[in-house]
């Protein structure tokens, strides 16, 4: 048990590292950085308050769970691991992501999954609850983003500009509504029996986590969005 | 000797923090000082600045001029051009306190004055424009002074150093404001010193700004075509002047000058119900040169409220709260849980979307 009060980021990081056990739970978290970065063993770290940018950054086999909301870039170039976070989290949430699994109740900002990537066995995954912000996916090389839309069934959950520069991995998206206005090197597809099988998996360790209705999120329509090898990504940034 | 804006770039983000009481009730200084400094590792400790409102009541009338100045030479140049322009009801040295983080000062004095009537019908301006242009012309006429806040019943307080510092330096605990806003600086192209801190201002108007503006040089010789002089070489000033041309010149509401500087993309506009789309096309097309482009999250400050605006892409991050009748404002959350543990309704702004909040829903004001 760490009381976080008045530590700064290098302090209460020394104390993460110092703790021998496998539990570490920290209270009174206000905007300190890097949280489980450079732990080395696998160490499951309970956070309450509001962590600061970059929370398991490089992140190597620990579980980190937040009971509050995440700022910016957690899990920036994380291996593996989780981080659950029981609110909403910041831009660019699992920012160059790649492994492990990032796991959001709530909804998540923009940028979300930027960059993620992933290398045979090691495979990202991020599933966010709610809504995701614009540019979900942007030069998405890699890894598995799964938008729920809990709560806004009423529209399409994910934001415009989504997969921009995308040239790798999957997104799914639980909608009614087929998503609509893509960058040329994004397609959007129906979803097959082994995308089902892929998206059961990560709803049920949702539902299991947060307490949601699995069986009604399974029994729902999904597009994903994939990208266009066709089609393949030639510009710096988008059109204005 | 340290080299100024402008005569060195140095590649290498920020901190804004704001909140006002939407009742108008007066909220103590040290409040936005706790707030940015959990904020610290956004800053670099070369610059940090506030900007407070309502903090002089009993000079509410009169406007408020602080004043940079090098030397003595420098501030008997100014005040003798003060006394030709202004009645200067009070005078005297801003009050400070020595802190071992903040060294260098200038001499920083605080002047409440009102335009002399009879320089102000011979100028057959009306008085704010008079006021700028008195500004302008100390700013760029008179070495070594520098106006860095000249409205009514507000003031900037900013210097080289963590906000943190800056606030304890100026003794913010001693003024109550009914908005304050908050910068802490991370230069990316230019050195701190004292007249480049956030937040900028004109007037009223006051911007803190997080982000590095690519549109710089197009805006710039843009707003001097209207007498502004933007000789800080920092790209956070031509944003204040937008705001008091758009606003105050061409009396814009803050919704459109919204749509000016973080336009929606033309693929957006074509998708809006027809009257908006001619509207946007418009605005975009009166105003081309004020789009501002590149990353920025800015919080301004104005006579009676606040508004935030996120570029369109979104390149900065930004989360507004509430609980009771204040409106926090911050880049991060933890620096409005800092203050408000229990601050409700958090949200983050899109890109493009303006967040203002105005006292009295803007009646009394």
């Amino acid at each position: 048990m760490i009381d976080a009060t008045s530590l700064d980021l290098f302090e209460l990081n020394r104390k993460i590292k110092s703790v021998k056990g496998r539990k570490i739970v920290i209270n009174n978290v206000l905007g300190q950085r890097f949280i489980g970065s450079g732990v080395e063993d696998k160490k499951s770290i309970e956070i309450y308050g509001t962590p600061g940018n970059a929370l398991g950054a490089y992140l190597n086999n620990c579980d980190i769970t937040v009971y509050g909301n995440a700022q910016d870039a957690i899990g920036d170039t994380m291996n593996s691991g989780s981080i659950t976070v029981y609110g909403n989290s910041g831009d660019a949430t699992g920012y160059a992501m790649r492994g492990g699994l990032i796991m959001i109740k709530g909804s998540i900002g923009y940028r979300g999954g930027i960059h993620m990537k992933e290398y045979r066995e090691h495979k990202p995954v991020i599933t966010v609850g709610g809504c995701a912000g614009n540019f979900l996916g942007e030069y998405q090389a890699g890894g598995i983003i799964l938008v729920l839309g809990i709560g806004s069934e009423d529209k399409v959950p994910i934001g415009h500009y989504c997969g921009t520069g995308m040239h790798g991995g999957v997104i799914y998206v639980r909608s009614r509504f087929r998503p609509k206005h893509f960058p040329p090197q994004v397609l959007v597809e129906e979803c097959d029996e082994q995308d089902a099988k892929v998206i059961e998996k990560y709803v049920r360790l949702y539902a299991e986590r947060f307490n949601a209705d699995a069986e009604r999120l399974i029994n729902s329509e999904y597009y994903k969005l994939v990208p266009n090898a066709k089609n393949p990504y030639k510009q710096l940034y988008t059109n204005n | 000797m340290l080299l100024k804006e402008g005569t060195v770039r140095i590649p290498s983000g920020c901190a804004i923090s704001g909140l006002i009481s939407r009742d108008g009730r007066r909220i103590n200084g040290s409040e936005i000082v706790k707030s940015i400094s959990y904020m610290h590792e956004r800053s670099n400790g070369l610059g940090g600045g506030f900007a407070g409102y309502g903090i002089y009541p009993e000079y509410k009338d009169l406007y408020a001029f602080h004043v940079f100045y090098e030397d003595n030479s420098s501030r008997e140049e100014t005040e003798r051009f003060l006394d030709r322009h202004f009645d200067v009801v009070n005078l005297s040295r801003i009050p400070t306190r020595k802190h071992k983080n903040i060294t260098d000062e200038p001499l920083i004095w605080r002047y409440f004055v009102t335009p002399l009537p009879t320089k102000l019908a011979a100028s057959q301006l009306d008085e704010k424009e008079f006021v700028v242009k008195c500004v302008i012309r100390i700013n760029t006429r008179i070495d070594g002074a520098y106006v860095f806040s000249s409205g009514k019943n507000m003031g900037v307080f900013k210097a080289v150093g963590y906000p943190e510092d800056v606030g304890d330096f100026y003794r913010l605990e001693e003024y109550d404001g009914y908005s304050w806003t908050a910068h802490g600086r991370y230069p990316t192209n230019t050195p701190g010193w004292w007249g480049g801190a956030h937040p900028f201002a004109l007037l009223d108007y006051t911007i803190v700004h997080n982000g590095e503006i690519s549109s710089y040089d197009a805006n710039k010789r843009f707003i001097e075509m209207f007498g502004y002089k933007c000789n800080l070489l920092t790209d956070t000033e031509v944003i204040t002047y937008i705001f008091d041309y758009l606003n105050r010149k061409q009396h814009l509401p803050l919704e459109d000058i919204a749509s000016v500087v973080a336009a929606p993309f033309w693929n957006e506009i074509e998708d809006m119900p027809a009257e908006q789309r001619e509207k946007m096309k418009l605005l975009r097309g009166m105003f081309a040169s004020l789009l501002i482009t590149g990353p920025f999250s800015i919080i301004l400050g104005f006579e009676g409220g606040l508004m935030a605006l996120n570029d369109r892409l979104k390149l900065r991050s930004m989360v507004v709260g509430e609980k009771d009748d204040v409106v926090y404002i911050a880049s991060e959350e933890a620096a409005i849980r800092a203050i408000c543990p229990d601050a409700e309704n958090l949200w983050s702004p899109k890109g493009g979307e303006p967040v203002i909040v105005k006292v009295n829903g803007g009646v009394d004001f």
